[in-house]
């Protein structure tokens, strides 16, 4: 009895010990990644670098400059509208590969959504630019037409960042999309039909519900790489095209001025995950759900 | 036991690469300043391998602040970013002017470079680089735009680009009549200077293309004929000027803005010797020289210029009459403080 019992605590011991070892490579990656450079964000972001001790200076300036508050504005909205926008794209298409199509040339269909991640961002935004720009591909394709009579500037507008915002986040919806799509059993949407339901009723009833959890976390992953995005506006980006990311670089970088920088940074942090958060509270999610 | 052996093999050859690689200079500078083949000159001359990393004025002083002046052995930030980033940071060492010849530096810009980045009696810095920033124009489209102010004029909507950035602030500023330099040590008056120049260039918005940020996006600009004037560096203008012979650079009327680019010693660099040596050896006129043909600018070295290609001394000389060198306004250095000014402004003229 005696000897049992100490048998089954060893080997408890044993399951704990290893359940730490797997544990401990994703509390280093949260610690040292993650948890640390935002305390330290958050000390800089409260630290008076002139008088020293703790001031709120930084996040009030925030928001008693219109600028920042603004420019901040302007990027969860047009980050929105990208998701918005990549959503609309993204659903058929999702629904074609996982649906319409079966065998090999859904692998093919799925493999050409992927190819363009291949090169890197920056490779595929200047690709854009010389698509868009005035001397550039599509300008000069209309002239030779006859459609323009001199050379169209395409570039430096809020809608080419919105373009570049959608082609790079295409993915990211397209992926959670089509596997939960793939999961939803053809009988279901057969179902419907037998009992009457035409294609917009088995849509809004069978279809889409059974797609919500990818519906939203690819709004969520779209949402937050759109308005974390720092290339594509400052690339494509025209002459107000004040993206939140470049604020805290130019806050970090060009102005030595690292207090202002990490106050954007935890403010960045905060109001997009209450942005997170109340769209999930309107359409009536939970994050657990979603993720799960 | 054959697996061992290439183990082993291994180990051994990774052991004499790290012996090879222990001498090496880091070197922190500008888009061509450390030509590939004066790499491979200074390599075969003292076998010291050179990791060359470009960037810019402020990316350096951040790069370095981020460190506390480690990471690289040698950078070359402007002459007015020092002694101001050295008080605020204490990220650079004093210079040892005994290791450095010289001799072979033209006398009043090396006199110029160390009184102007002295500070608490120790010299920080020798001039390497120098040029000018001032107007780029294509002359068969916009040959009146003599001056910066000049960009704004109606005729030219939508065929400009500047930078957002402190140099297009001061420059705008001696345009309009202003004096920024003498307002460094007010900065009630510098505030009002920059305000209104801030205005100048919200207004002046609507004649912009775009805000290049990269030069080579200026250059692109400008070769494409997508903009007519732009404001940028001399050697930019030079390059253009090479393809096509209607862009020149131009000094402007209120004076191009003049800078030195500088050697200094990171605070906590580990090869000091490879540094000294990497000076003294680019600064031999004929290596200078080679450094004048890749980023386009004239060296402090003396006597390089008879080495240089005739074709850049003839633009330099198409681009700079005698009054007009006389007429360059050399930034002085930075008092600390101005940046959140000047940074404010250009936000604002960026969101509006």
């Amino acid at each position: 009895m005696l000897v049992s019992s100490s048998t089954a605590s060893g080997s408890r011991s044993r399951i704990k010990l290893g359940m730490w070892l797997l544990l401990a490579p994703l509390c280093l990656w949260l610690l040292l990644l993650i948890i640390l450079p935002h305390i330290e964000l958050l000390s800089f972001s409260l630290s008076d670098p002139d008088e020293g001790g703790l001031t709120l200076s930084f996040y009030g300036e925030f928001f008693n400059e219109p600028l920042y508050w603004r420019t901040f504005l302007r990027t969860a909205i047009m980050s929105i509208l990208a998701t918005a926008l990549t959503l609309v794209i993204a659903f058929p298409v999702a629904f074609f590969i996982a649906k319409m199509i079966k065998g090999r040339s859904k692998g093919i269909l799925f493999a050409m959504c992927l190819i363009p991640f291949w090169v890197s961002e920056l490779v595929r935004t200047f690709g854009w630019m010389i698509l868009l720009r005035e001397s550039g591909v599509i300008s000069s394709g209309l002239q030779w037409l006859g459609l323009a009579d001199s050379g169209v500037e395409l570039l430096y507008t809020d809608a080419t960042i919105m373009l570049g915002l959608v082609y790079s986040a295409m993915l990211f919806m397209v992926v959670p999309l089509v596997s939960t799509l793939d999961s939803l059993d053809d009988s279901y949407i057969e179902a419907g039909y037998d009992l009457g339901g035409n294609n917009w009723n088995i849509m809004r009833e069978i279809i889409i519900p059974h797609a919500t959890p990818g519906i939203v976390s690819g709004c969520i992953i779209v949402f937050m790489l759109s308005l974390g995005n720092y290339l594509t506006p400052v690339l494509l980006g025209g002459k107000d095209s004040l993206w939140f990311t470049e604020q805290i670089y130019t806050q970090f970088i060009t102005r030595f001025n690292w207090e202002q920088g990490s106050a954007f940074g935890i403010l960045l942090l905060l109001l997009s995950s209450l942005i997170v958060w109340l769209g999930l509270k309107v359409t009536g999610q939970s994050f657990t759900k979603t993720m799960g | 036991m054959k697996k061992l052996t290439v183990l082993s093999a291994a180990i051994a050859l990774s052991l004499s690469v790290s012996a090879q690689a222990a001498e090496e200079l880091r070197l922190l500078t500008w888009g061509g300043y450390a030509p590939q083949e004066v790499v491979d000159l200074f390599e075969q001359e003292t076998g010291i391998k050179v990791k060359v990393t470009k960037s810019n004025n402020e990316e350096m002083i951040s790069k370095l602040k981020a460190t506390r002046g480690a990471g690289f052995d040698l950078a070359q930030p402007s002459q007015d970013r020092i002694t101001s980033a050295q008080k605020a940071h204490n990220i650079y060492k004093p210079l040892d002017l005994s290791k450095i010849d010289s001799s072979q530096f033209i006398q009043s810009m090396l006199a110029a470079t160390k009184d102007q980045s002295t500070l608490g009696g120790d010299v920080y810095a020798v001039p390497h680089v120098w040029g000018s920033s001032g107007l780029i124009v294509n002359k068969a489209d916009a040959a009146d735009i003599q001056d910066y102010t000049d960009l704004c004029k109606p005729a030219y909507a939508g065929k400009v680009t500047y930078r957002l950035k402190r140099p297009t602030l001061i420059g705008f500023a001696f345009a309009m009549g202003e004096d920024p330099f003498a307002a460094y040590a007010d900065k009630d008056k510098y505030q009002q200077i920059m305000e209104k120049v801030g205005q100048k260039l919200t207004d002046c918005k609507a004649n912009v293309k775009a805000y290049w940020s990269g030069g080579d996006a200026m250059l692109n600009l400008m070769r494409s004929g997508e903009t007519t004037a732009a404001m940028a560096w001399d050697a930019g203008g030079w390059k253009l000027n090479k393809d096509n012979a209607d862009i020149n650079f131009v000094a402007p009327k209120s004076g191009a803005l003049g800078w030195i680019d500088t050697f200094v010693l990171p605070r906590k660099t580990k090869n000091e010797e490879a540094a000294y040596k990497w000076i003294n050896f680019v600064m031999q006129p004929n290596i200078a020289a080679m450094i004048t043909e890749s980023a386009g600018n004239f060296t402090a070295s003396k006597g390089s210029d008879a080495y240089v290609d005739a074709k850049l001394k003839a633009q330099y000389q198409a681009s700079f009459s005698p009054a007009d060198i006389d007429n360059i306004k050399w930034y002085p250095p930075v008092p600390a403080g101005l940046e959140k000014i000047e940074g404010k402004i250009l936000d604002r003229v960026k969101a509006y």
